[in-house]
Parts: C-alpha cells; sequence; structure tokens
C-alpha cells in the first residue's frame, strides 16, 4: 500500500484536486463546529460559563497536536526503512504544522485555564507539561532538519531524531503523569466529570474531524511545494549543465 | 603489527583526551559549580529555602553541566577522520559510540557526581541525604549523558552545534530529571530511584543504536 503512495507522480495528480479539496472541506466544518461552539451550544456554568467555548478550538488543536507528532514519527520511519522521498517531505511539512498546533493548544489552554483554574499556566498539570514537551521536540527537529548541509541528511537526521523521540514520548507522558499526581494541592476540573451531553459533542467532533481533513489539505499543499522546488532545482542543475 | 580495537581506542582515546588542554575535565566541573553557585543569589540565601531547592539545584546543573562538552566529543573524531575508520571495522558501530559516552561520561559526569556532596552541603541540604544521593545522581548523569551523546552525533557534522545540542536533548532529560529529583527527595529505598535507574537502562538500551545511526549519517 506504501507503495501505491510512494509514486510523486500518482502524488502530484492525486494532490492537485485533493488537497484543495480537504481545505475547502475543512474549512467548513470548522466554520460550522465554531459557530456551534460560540453562539449555538447553551454555555456551562460547571466548566466556567461562556469560556468553555475554547474546548471547539482546543480540544481538536491538542488532538493535532498528538497525531502530528506520530505522523512525523511514522513518516520518518518509512523514510528509514523504504527511502521513499515522499515520506520525508511528508515528514517535513507535518513539522511546522505540528508545533503550530501544539502552539495553538497551549496558548488556548491558557486562555481557558485563566478564569477557570485562575492561572494561566499550571506547572502541575500533567497534560500541559506533556504538550509542552511535544513542543519542544518539535523545535528540535526542525532545528536539526535546518542545520543539514544536504536535504539527504535533513532527512536521515530528522528521521533518526523522529524515532527516538516517539519512543521517549510514552515516557515522558508517564514521569510527568507521576510527577504530577505529586502535586495534588491545585484541584483541576476536569472533563471527564460528567459525560459530556450530544449538543457539545457533536461540534466537537466534527471540529475535530474538520481540523484533521484540514492539516491533510495543509500538508498535501506544503509536499506539492516541495516538490514543485525540486523539480526547479533539477531545471536550474539542468540549465547551468547544458550552457 | 596488530591495530588496538576501536573498542580500547575509542575508549583510550576519550580519557586521554580530558586531560590534553582546553575543554578537558575542568570545564564541566567549573559549569557546575558556577550555576549552582548563582542560585543564592537569585532565589534569595535563606537556609530553609535553600535546603529545599538544594538537591533540584543540583539536578539542574548537572543536566546544563552534561551538555557543556557535548558538542566535541564526536566532532572530534570526524574532523581527524578516525569515525570514518571506526565506521569499517567489524567492531559494531553502537558498541563504539557506546564507549565513547562511557568514557566522555567517566572524565566529565563522574566528577560531578562526587562534586555534589560539597556543593549540597553550601546550598544547606541534610549532609546525610547526600551521601546516599550520589547514587541517583551517577544514574541520572548517565541518562543525561547517553542522550546527550545521540544528539552529540546528530549534531556532529553542524558547525557551532553546541546549541542544537542542548535544544535536541532536554526534553529527552524530562523522565530522567522527574525520577532523579524524586528520588534524592525520598532518600534511599523509595521507588523513585528505581524509576531512575530504569530511565536510565532504557537509554542505555537505545542511545547507542540511535547515536551510531547518527554517525553513520556524519561520516556519508
Amino acid at each position: 500500500m506504501i507503495r501505491a503512495f510512494a509514486n510523486p507522480h500518482r502524488f502530484m495528480a492525486l494532490s492537485r484536486w485533493l488537497a484543495p479539496a480537504c481545505l475547502g472541506v475543512g474549512a467548513l466544518l470548522m466554520v460550522w463546529s465554531v459557530w456551534q461552539g460560540l453562539w449555538v451550544v447553551p454555555h456551562d456554568d460547571y466548566q466556567g460559563g461562556d469560556i468553555m467555548r475554547a474546548m471547539f478550538v482546543h480540544v481538536p488543536s491538542a488532538w493535532l497536536a498528538m497525531a502530528s507528532y506520530m505522523g512525523l514519527a511514522a513518516t520518518g520511519l518509512i523514510w528509514f526503512v523504504w527511502r521513499h522521498e515522499l515520506a520525508d517531505m511528508a515528514a517535513k511539512s507535518i513539522a511546522p504544522l505540528g508545533a503550530a498546533y501544539t502552539a495553538m493548544c497551549l496558548a488556548t489552554g491558557s486562555i481557558w485555564g485563566k478564569p477557570t483554574w485562575g492561572t494561566w499556566w499550571l506547572w502541575d498539570d500533567a497534560r500541559m507539561m506533556s504538550v509542552l514537551v511535544m513542543f519542544f521536540l518539535f523545535l528540535g527537529y526542525m532545528a536539526l532538519r535546518a542545520a543539514m548541509e544536504t536535504r539527504q541528511k535533513a532527512a536521515r537526521a530528522g528521521a533518526i531524531l523522529a524515532m527516538v523521540g516517539a519512543v521517549n514520548v510514552p515516557l515522558i507522558k508517564f514521569s510527568v503523569d507521576i510527577w504530577s499526581s505529586i502535586h495534588q494541592d491545585a484541584s483541576v476540573l476536569r472533563l471527564d466529570g460528567p459525560a459530556m451531553p450530544p449538543v457539545y459533542l457533536t461540534p466537537l467532533l466534527i471540529g475535530g474531524l474538520a481540523h484533521m481533513i484540514f492539516f491533510a489539505g495543509l500538508t498535501m499543499m506544503l509536499m506539492r511545494a516541495e516538490v514543485w522546488g525540486r523539480r526547479g532545482d533539477v531545471l536550474i542543475a539542468r540549465k547551468l549543465s547544458g550552457a | 603489527m596488530k591495530t588496538p580495537s576501536p573498542l580500547r581506542a575509542a575508549f583510550r582515546q576519550a580519557l586521554g583526551e580530558a586531560w590534553a588542554g582546553g575543554a578537558g575535565v575542568l570545564l564541566p566541573i567549573g559549569f557546575f559549580a558556577g550555576a549552582a553557585m548563582l542560585v543564592p543569589f537569585t532565589v534569595g540565601s535563606e537556609a530553609s529555602q535553600l535546603s529545599s531547592i538544594g538537591t533540584g539545584i543540583l539536578w539542574v546543573a548537572l543536566a546544563l553541566a552534561s551538555l557543556v562538552s557535548m558538542e566535541r566529543v564526536f566532532q572530534a573524531d570526524l574532523e581527524d577522520g578516525v569515525l570514518e575508520l571506526w565506521a569499517q571495522e567489524e567492531t559494531p558501530l553502537f558498541l563504539v559510540a557506546a564507549a565513547k559516552i562511557i568514557a566522555h561520561w567517566l572524565v566529565s559526569g563522574l566528577p560531578l557526581v562526587l562534586l555534589t556532596p560539597p556543593i549540597g552541603i553550601a546550598l544547606q541540604v541534610d549532609p546525610g541525604a547526600l551521601v546516599p544521593a550520589m547514587l541517583a545522581y551517577g544514574l541520572g548523569g548517565l541518562a543525561f549523558f547517553l542522550w546527550g551523546g545521540v544528539a552529540g552525533a546528530l549534531a556532529a557534522s553542524v558547525a557551532r552545534g553546541g546549541l542544537l545540542i542542548s535544544l535536541l536533548a532536554l526534553p529527552l532529560f524530562v523522565p530522567t530529571a522527574i525520577f532523579g529529583a524524586l528520588a534524592t527527595l525520598e532518600g534511599p529505598g523509595g521507588p523513585s530511584l528505581l524509576f531512575l535507574a530504569a530511565t536510565t537502562l532504557f537509554a542505555l538500551s537505545i542511545a547507542p543504536f540511535a547515536a551510531s545511526a547518527a554517525l553513520r549519517l556524519a561520516v556519508d
């Protein structure tokens, strides 16, 4: 199955219409879920009133942040084992998007945390700390790629780092959970207190789906840009050698 | 003439470099002591406050000091071509990488551990707790050096890669720092020391392979 996706010509033909389609459908669904979240759903006093509407951006961005790190590690592994160039282009494209979604998750979490917890930042919330560590993993990945001389070396170094990071992520998560369970002074309101009624759940799930589709579209767009960039490099090299 | 095995050569060379001029054993020690010394100036000198954060300060100083000389560990071998020879030897490269990292820890990690009791006493930590805590600092320091070694190998071909190494390695220090700090607070016999040892074993089982893959990349 990987082989079928690894063909750049097939990818370019497919993504030519699939990427804009994903961006359009994702944007439409996103607008719907935000509209539902901001204006339609009733506000919930248990979760701090109107501020819980931040959930419709915050929770999807948390999902996407985690999914994009998994995607980074998976594409790194695929490139490392099979050397499919498209896998590396995907990894290169996912990294800045993942960092952006991680940053968005932290920012919306802080905005939501200020009125409900009384503070912008809680050092003893395990989820915040794990996401923060993941943000630094993304930054390190991009910095390492940027520091390498050639595309090939950037791909190899990036794949090694992404895999090392991926085996460490469960350990980081586990250790941060243990650590935060020791500081129990500040009580944290948890989403999983009451089961979420469908009036919230439906826009939230649609919002998650919207961000996933949008993310896929953005990734394909960046990959297309990378393919065009490499074609440009080949044309320049050909022209220089011919002249 | 029989050439020395690359393992032994790597080990001896790393030990020898520590006494050669420049970034030797003294640099991490000076950095470690200096970083710890700065803390009372910034957080205040009250004994009760210092004694409660003293072991944690030592962990931060240890984590940072373990990265000080990491830049040169593999870069020097890459520049003088030794790395290329090692990559062609029969001895697996991951063993050479492990030997280099462990030798580097012996010369610039272990002295820091020996230095924790005096600095800890200066930071008002209970002296009785500091000697058993050395085991935790030793285990944690080894894990720091192993992950730092992976970052150092990845950045071996990068000029001025020191800051890059820190950015790559510091997120990987999180589990060791957490369990290490808990272990020094609990004292000997607590469960956190076992978790700390587990993170070090985990690093020991993964880091040499990752470092050798990164070194092959640097050689190509």
